[in-house]
């Protein structure tokens, strides 16, 4: 047999699909300069129409003012993003443990997911926020933990619904594989129910770390300390400083997108054989 | 032959699916069959004549309605609790979240082997089937053609002494498959594996088997049994052989002859 063996590398090479290549750092910098090249092109705007239309900053502030603000205000209002992160994480871990041992166990009891399901879903698409007003009122206005709890809620469900859909749609094949096996329950849950899910688990946890940010700021505009940056964009907001509001803005923006690149930034070292992470179309 | 015990023992097997219902279909109708220690056994016949059933059967992962399937002297069921056998299916199933080594290794995780036993076992399962190098890839970088050999070593990772394949080379292209062919022949010989090997390719089956049973459709029937006595090692040209074209026409015949009589009748 060993005609078989000889033919074997050769033909195999050409059969290689193309596999990733050593990504560049300049090509991939160059990629994002249309995107800000256009960001620039905004604030140029906004600033031009402004002044040519004379409008009055408490309506909308020059880009330069707002700039000239967020440095004078930065020690401010650094801190107060900080505590609203911390806010936001907070909740933002609760809410997915929660999620994920409630979806863990419906992988076990079917029970669970027939009647928590429907409802999951369904609680999923009302507006949670309106809850903050009675978190307020159980945890005492001040504590952190009535904004914890408001994240915490709306992090649940997406986490929870998206969990259980990774861990029960799994391919008919692989389930029979294991079947072969005589694989234990346990066997297929870790070996197969959760790896399958981790990609469904990540897409859920992206969305919900920009959900916990804004949960958390909106829910300080409801009340809360004044070392909060929603307290704070609400009061300044309220003294018609929109300047300093906006200043605010740009932290609480700035807040959601580390907190999403930090969750990709999991999601590669987790995952190194996801679809995203293969050979780029360039 | 018939001093040994057969690995695989099927007694007047039927299976019906939806034996309740409206729509019930009889897949197998009355099977025995025997398959003796390092055979190397086709299941040929058109589409829905229930040859996939017949190996699931073995392999107990579905029931018959009647009958008893044994496995080297046990139930079925009893042979797949006690990981008797390995499985290859069409599709190469690999877990997308493993390298090629770790894929070749699940089973031996499942079953609880020791790390070291497991590692070695890798190692040797991806020498046999010349994949050594892409240990660390990912089955996503592998062709199609690669990914059935890892799917291969993987069943063979618990040296079985009976591998399963159902249409293992059906996606492949044809170049591909006969290359995979050969390559499954000197696995066969080294190993001296018993292999029940699902197709619905008559220069398939003729190649590659010592016996093929020739199977017609509805309901699942076996119509024949043909002694495939080509010399070994069978080569590239045994295909050119004049005495393997004989063979395909005698399966071929075979085939042709149950078509006839069904459409008669």
């Amino acid at each position: 047999m060993s005609q078989a063996a000889d033919l074997v590398p050769t033909v195999e090479a050409e059969l290689l699909p193309e596999t990733r290549r050593p990504s560049q750092l300049g090509e991939r910098l160059r990629r994002y300069v249309p995107a800000l090249g256009l960001f620039a092109l905004a604030l140029v705007v906004w600033e031009m129409v402004v002044t040519a239309f004379q409008i009055e900053s408490f309506l909308l502030p020059k880009p330069s003012v707002i700039g000239a603000v967020f440095v004078r205000e930065f020690p401010v209002i650094f801190p107060a993003g900080l505590f609203t992160m911390r806010e936001a994480m907070g909740g933002f871990v609760m809410g997915c443990t929660l999620g994920g041992v409630v979806a863990l166990s419906t992988a076990r009891w079917t029970v669970v997911r027939d009647g928590a399901l429907p409802f999951a879903i369904a609680v999923n698409s009302t507006p949670i926020i309106a809850l903050a007003p009675i978190m307020n009122q159980w945890f005492g206005i001040t504590n952190p933990l009535s904004k914890m709890s408001i994240v915490a809620v709306i992090v649940f469900f997406p986490v929870m619904i998206n969990m259980v859909r990774g861990l029960t749609q799994v391919s008919a094949g692989a389930l029979e594989l294991m079947r072969s096996y005589a694989a234990s329950e346990f066997a297929i849950l870790s070996q197969l129910r959760i790896p399958n899910a981790l990609p469904f688990v990540f897409s859920a946890l992206k969305v919900a770390s920009t959900l916990s940010v804004i949960g958390a700021v909106v829910s300080e505009y409801f009340g809360g300390t004044r070392e909060a940056l929603g307290v704070y964009i609400s009061q300044q907001a309220a003294l018609f400083h929109f300047a300093e509001a906006w200043a605010a803005i740009i932290v609480a923006c700035a807040m959601g997108i580390t907190f999403y690149a930090l969750i990709l930034l999991v999601e590669r070292l987790l995952m190194p054989w996801h679809v995203s992470l293969r050979a780029t179309e360039g | 032959m018939d001093n040994q015990l057969p690995v695989v023992s099927i007694r007047d097997v039927t299976k019906v699916y939806n034996a309740g219902g409206g729509d019930r279909v009889k897949a197998l109708d009355t099977i025995t069959l025997d398959i003796y220690p390092g055979e190397f056994v086709s299941l040929l016949g058109p589409s829905g004549c229930g040859k996939s059933t017949l190996l699931r059967l073995i392999g107990d992962l579905i029931a018959p309605s009647t009958g008893t399937v044994l496995v080297n002297g046990k139930s079925a069921h009893q042979a797949r609790l006690g990981r008797e056998y390995g499985m290859v299916f069409q599709q190469a199933t690999l877990y997308d979240w493993r390298t090629v080594g770790k894929n070749v290794q699940l089973p031996l995780e499942v079953m609880n082997y020791p790390r070291g036993q497991r590692e070695a076992r890798t190692q040797k399962m991806l020498r046999l089937v010349q994949l050594e190098e892409f240990d660390r890839h990912y089955p996503w970088q592998l062709s199609g053609g690669m990914q059935q050999r890892v799917a291969i070593a993987r069943a063979l990772a618990i040296e079985p002494a009976l591998l399963l394949m159902d249409e293992p080379f059906g996606a492949l292209d044809e170049m591909t498959r006969e290359r995979m062919q050969m390559e499954l022949l000197s696995i066969w010989s080294q190993t001296k594996t018993t292999v029940v090997f699902v197709t619905h390719s008559i220069p398939e089956a003729v190649f590659l088997s010592s016996r093929v049973v020739v199977m017609s459709a509805r309901p699942g029937r076996i119509t024949g049994i043909i002694d495939i006595d080509l010399p070994r090692p069978r080569v590239f040209e045994t295909r050119e052989n004049s005495r393997f074209f004989e063979k395909l026409t005698e399966v071929r015949e075979r085939l042709r002859h149950d078509e006839v009589k069904v459409a008669s009748s």
